[in-house]
């Protein structure tokens, strides 16, 4: 007999099939997060856990058999005797039928882990494709060891490496160690004639091999080799603008919430570290925490300009753009006074683009005002003359909570090289 | 036999070298006491996840690559999360040597429980019953499994996964009908043949009588008759082995098509004797860790409390629910199987005069384990229920058949209980519950139009009305048609040859036709 231990063996031994699976049900899966996000909160949808999806393609059909006359024996006769005739639809006969194995199974439920699900989520949206533009450099170039190397710089020399190799040698070569001569040659000290004949050719001999063989022969040096290796920028920052001005109300401000949420997680599925920084702005900014940015009550006029004011100071003051991966989501019902647009086009195009991997701007309007019956406001009119005119800037309406992940798809959507970004 | 070995263990707690302990001592039972002939045997203890693991690909230690594995793993995962479901203590392999999997959770007295359980009930059963002889390799069945898995892969490798998940897709759908239910005839080669047909020559020179000219024929065969009686029989038919004969005779499969039916058509034949002999191997199994455990306590080698904790997972092992019992679902086989085994070992030691008139081979012969024996290596649930069910059993579990018929308006009709009158038709029916000829529909490949559009004809005989599910029926015949690579069609046959239904499938285009 045999014991054998399995429990230290690898385990995740399905996990090949279980992703076999997921392929075969990514469509599914898909198609059934995206029409749930329409009208559930976003963060829940996120959150992965139990999905359910229809046994289309995912079934395993058999020949079985249903109907006809049936016969059954049962354990556990109370009362019955032959001949008796039960109804069908009461309590003896409802035990009786068969669990049903067939028609029940029209969905299937199973457990997604929250990676596997954002990964589902937003396997088919990329960040928008950096070449062609300024900031093409987003990784920086870092150093890494990678082994010996026999040529180098002699700063770069590796004793330890070379000492073991020299004395590997050596002791391949059988090289006289020191002590042996120094022993023959106390031996010599006292000795008779010819003993010491004998010895002094020994130690001759010795001596000379000594020599031949060196301590550290050029060919044990070692160099310690590095390899240069780019290193992407690991890390992002999103900043959130928003106008919360009177005349933002809570609905649109909810709107600009979940598409920052849906910004989120996206960066935070491409960077290892996502920094988010709120600016809320009336007619002048001020950084604030997530709770005074959604929540904070606030009153005044609209000038944009002193947001993208705000937001260049931070990146000058905290965020190296050769460090960070800028990302910028604006919000806005498009009010803005009419003297700001030549400074809101400054800023935009001479200070915050050039440093930005990606700006968008969010229109929110109210429930109910269809996108398309939307007048273009005054923020909409200078951003879409700047886009024009070949400004990278990316802008959509919303209106409706529903229109709020296609609206995200349609900005991250994995495009062919040719195709411009909107 | 000397009992003052002491005791095997102490508290709950295992390790290896009792484990060791265990399976000796239990292996002297076996084998001294009981008789047992048994592969030998191979344990290995196994985490949750693991043992999750091996639910999804049918219990065995690998297995091809295929997504409904995952699928079944995901669904059994999120039951087992949710509490909904436990897992087995343990899973054995019919292999030689016979694996076992014990659960790294289980208690000392829970292995014991299970290694008498599965290490020697179940094994015994496997080496012995005629079914798995008769079907199953236990030598083989890992290099056959461990060969199918490498193949699969470097089909995938080779043809593209998409084609091969396709067509096994397909050999799943059909796995049902994927099995040889009698041995078949072997074919004679030319050598016998020539030497059948000169002793036949050499009879009728012997035995001529000029008479038999005289003797009517009966009318001529017509020569579309007689064709067709060729064609089906170089061909065959009818076949109930959908898969075999797709191997054999789909005109476009490619040849790394054909032997992945054949894998799936071996792998389905390996599991067919266990559908068939539920009752008997959770009964024999059940009755020999009963035997084994009560004699380790006997012997002193388990302490009272210990044999406490397995008699109490014991009778929830053996515990049948009444029909009107919100638990119940069906006949539990440990209870039926167990309950049945002891009935046998009461009839051959102590019978009454009911057991010698209804038993009269085996009643008061005295030597149970040489019946038993005997009774595990030659029946099936299905022969072991109609020759060994006692009308004591039958009182005692209190059965009653029903008879449902839906013309019958009034409702549900009590055929028989468990009275003088109802014994043997209680008996014959539940028998037939556990009859495959009954479970499975019975479907043959019946013939196919060589000459015209080359369709394939099958036939399904219905039985007692119920006929196949439309919607799985057309997709099981889409895979089917797209194997065939022709149009497929079935028709639905009762008893009085009156076509109920008939079903026509084209195929679609395969990645793999390409």
């Amino acid at each position: 007999m045999h014991i054998v231990d399995r429990r230290l063996n690898p385990g995740s031994k399905s996990l090949e099939n279980r992703q076999r699976f997921l392929r075969r049900a990514k469509a599914l899966v898909q198609g059934a997060v995206k029409k749930s996000s329409q009208d559930r909160d976003i963060k829940d949808v996120l959150e992965g856990g139990e999905v359910s999806i229809p046994l289309d393609g995912m079934n395993e059909p058999r020949f079985r058999r249903e109907g006809g006359t049936r016969d059954m024996v049962l354990p556990g006769n109370k009362k019955f005797i032959e001949g008796d005739i039960l109804p069908r639809s009461g309590q003896g006969s409802g035990r009786a039928s068969d669990p049903g194995e067939g028609d029940g199974e029209d969905a299937f439920r199973f457990v997604l882990s929250r990676d596997e699900f954002v990964d589902l989520f937003l396997d088919d949206l990329e960040l928008p494709d950096l070449a062609k533009r300024k900031l093409a450099e987003a990784e920086s170039e870092g150093l890494r060891r990678a082994g010996y190397a026999t040529t180098g710089s002699p700063a770069n020399i590796s004793v330890s490496r070379t000492v073991r190799l020299a004395l590997a040698r050596r002791v391949a070569l059988r090289r006289p160690r020191p002590e042996t001569i120094a022993e023959l040659e106390a031996e010599l000290a006292d000795c008779d004639e010819a003993r010491r004949i004998e010895l002094m050719a020994e130690i001759a001999a010795l001596k000379a091999k000594l020599r031949r063989i060196p301590f550290i022969d050029p060919i044990d040096i070692r160099y310690r080799r590095f390899e240069t290796m780019p290193k992407p920028v690991a890390q992002a920052v999103m900043f959130c603008l928003m106008d919360v001005s009177g005349s933002m109300s809570e609905h649109m401000k909810d709107l600009a919430k979940r598409f920052y949420m849906l910004l989120y997680v996206f960066l935070t599925r491409r960077y290892r570290h996502v920094e988010i920084v709120f600016i809320r702005h009336t007619d002048r900014a001020e950084e604030v925490d997530e709770d005074t940015f959604f929540h904070g009550p606030a009153s005044g006029g609209t000038l944009v300009s002193s947001a993208l004011q705000a937001m260049h100071e931070i990146v000058r003051s905290r965020f190296r753009p050769a460090d960070w991966n800028i990302y910028a989501a604006q919000a806005s019902d498009g009010d803005n006074s009419g003297s700001d647009g030549a400074a809101v086009s400054r800023l935009l195009t001479e200070m915050i683009l050039p440093v930005s991997q990606f700006f968008a701007y969010l229109e929110v309007g109210e429930t109910g005002g269809s996108t398309f019956d939307m007048p273009d406001s005054s923020l909409w009119t200078l951003y879409q003359r700047l886009r024009a005119e070949g400004v990278p800037l990316s802008m959509r309406k919303v209106s409706d909570r529903s229109e709020i992940f296609p609206v995200f798809h349609d900005l991250f959507h994995r495009r062919r090289k040719q195709e411009k970004a909107p | 036999m000397t009992a003052t070995a002491g005791c095997l263990f102490e508290g709950a707690d295992w390790d290896f070298t009792k484990l060791q302990r265990i399976h000796d001592a239990c292996e002297e039972i076996a084998r001294s006491e009981l008789g047992l002939d048994t592969y030998p045997n191979q344990i290995e203890v196994i985490t949750a996840e693991q043992m999750l693991d091996a639910y999804s690909s049918a219990g065995m230690p690998l297995f091809y690559k295929h997504w409904s594995f995952g699928k079944h793993f995901a669904h059994h995962e999120a039951f087992y999360r949710k509490g909904i479901m436990g897992l087995a203590y343990e899973i054995v392999i019919n292999s030689s040597p016979c694996i076992s999997y014990l659960m790294e959770e289980n208690t000392a007295t829970m292995q014991t429980l299970v290694i008498a359980h599965a290490a020697f009930g179940h094994n015994h059963f496997f080496k012995n019953n005629y079914l798995f002889r008769q079907w199953t390799d236990a030598e083989g069945i890992l290099d056959y499994l461990d060969f199918a898995k490498s193949y699969v892969a470097q089909c995938e490798e080779r043809h593209g996964r998409l084609a091969v998940e396709q067509t096994l897709d397909a050999a799943h759908a059909l796995m049902s009908h994927g099995i040889d239910r009698y041995p078949g005839k072997k074919k004679l080669d030319l050598r016998a043949e020539e030497k059948r047909a000169g002793e036949r020559r050499q009879h009728e020179e012997s035995a001529f009588n000029d008479l038999w000219r005289t003797v009517p024929t009966g009318p001529a065969k017509s020569a579309e008759l007689l064709s067709s009686e060729r064609r089906r029989n170089l061909l065959g038919l009818p076949q109930e082995n959908l898969l075999y004969f797709l191997e054999k005779t789909a005109p476009r499969l490619q040849l790394w098509q054909r032997e992945l039916l054949r894998i799936v058509r071996h792998i389905a034949q390996y599991f067919y004797p266990q559908s068939q002999t539920k009752v008997m191997n959770e009964g024999t199994a059940t009755y020999v860790h009963y035997r084994i455990m009560t004699r380790l306590h006997e012997q002193g080698r388990l302490s009272d409390g210990n044999f406490l904790e397995f008699l109490s997972s014991h009778t929830n092992v053996v515990f049948q629910p009444d029909f009107d019992d919100p638990r119940f679902s069906g006949f539990n086989p440990y209870a039926l199987g167990f309950a049945m085994m002891q009935d046998i070992e009461r009839i051959v030691s102590s019978p009454d005069d009911e057991d010698r008139q209804w038993f009269p081979d085996i009643a008061g012969t005295g030597d149970v384990m040489a019946v038993l024996r005997n009774v595990w290596a030659n029946y099936r649930d299905e022969s072991f229920i109609s020759q060994f069910l006692s009308p004591r059993l039958i009182r005692h579990l209190r059965l009653f058949h029903l008879h449902d018929d839906p013309e019958q308006r009034a409702g549900i009709r009590v055929d028989a209980i468990h009275d003088e009158r109802g014994y043997r038709r209680v008996r014959r029916e539940l028998a037939r519950q556990y009859d495959v000829g009954y479970i499975d529909p019975n479907i043959e490949v019946v013939d196919v139009d060589l000459a015209g559009n080359r369709r394939l004809m099958l036939r399904h005989a219905v039985v007692k009305g119920a006929q196949l599910n439309e919607v799985d029926a057309k997709r099981v015949l889409q895979h089917l048609a797209d194997l065939w690579s022709y149009d497929v069609s079935l028709v639905e046959v009762d008893a009085a040859d009156n076509v109920l239904k008939e079903y026509v499938l084209n195929p679609r285009a395969l990645a793999a036709a390409a």
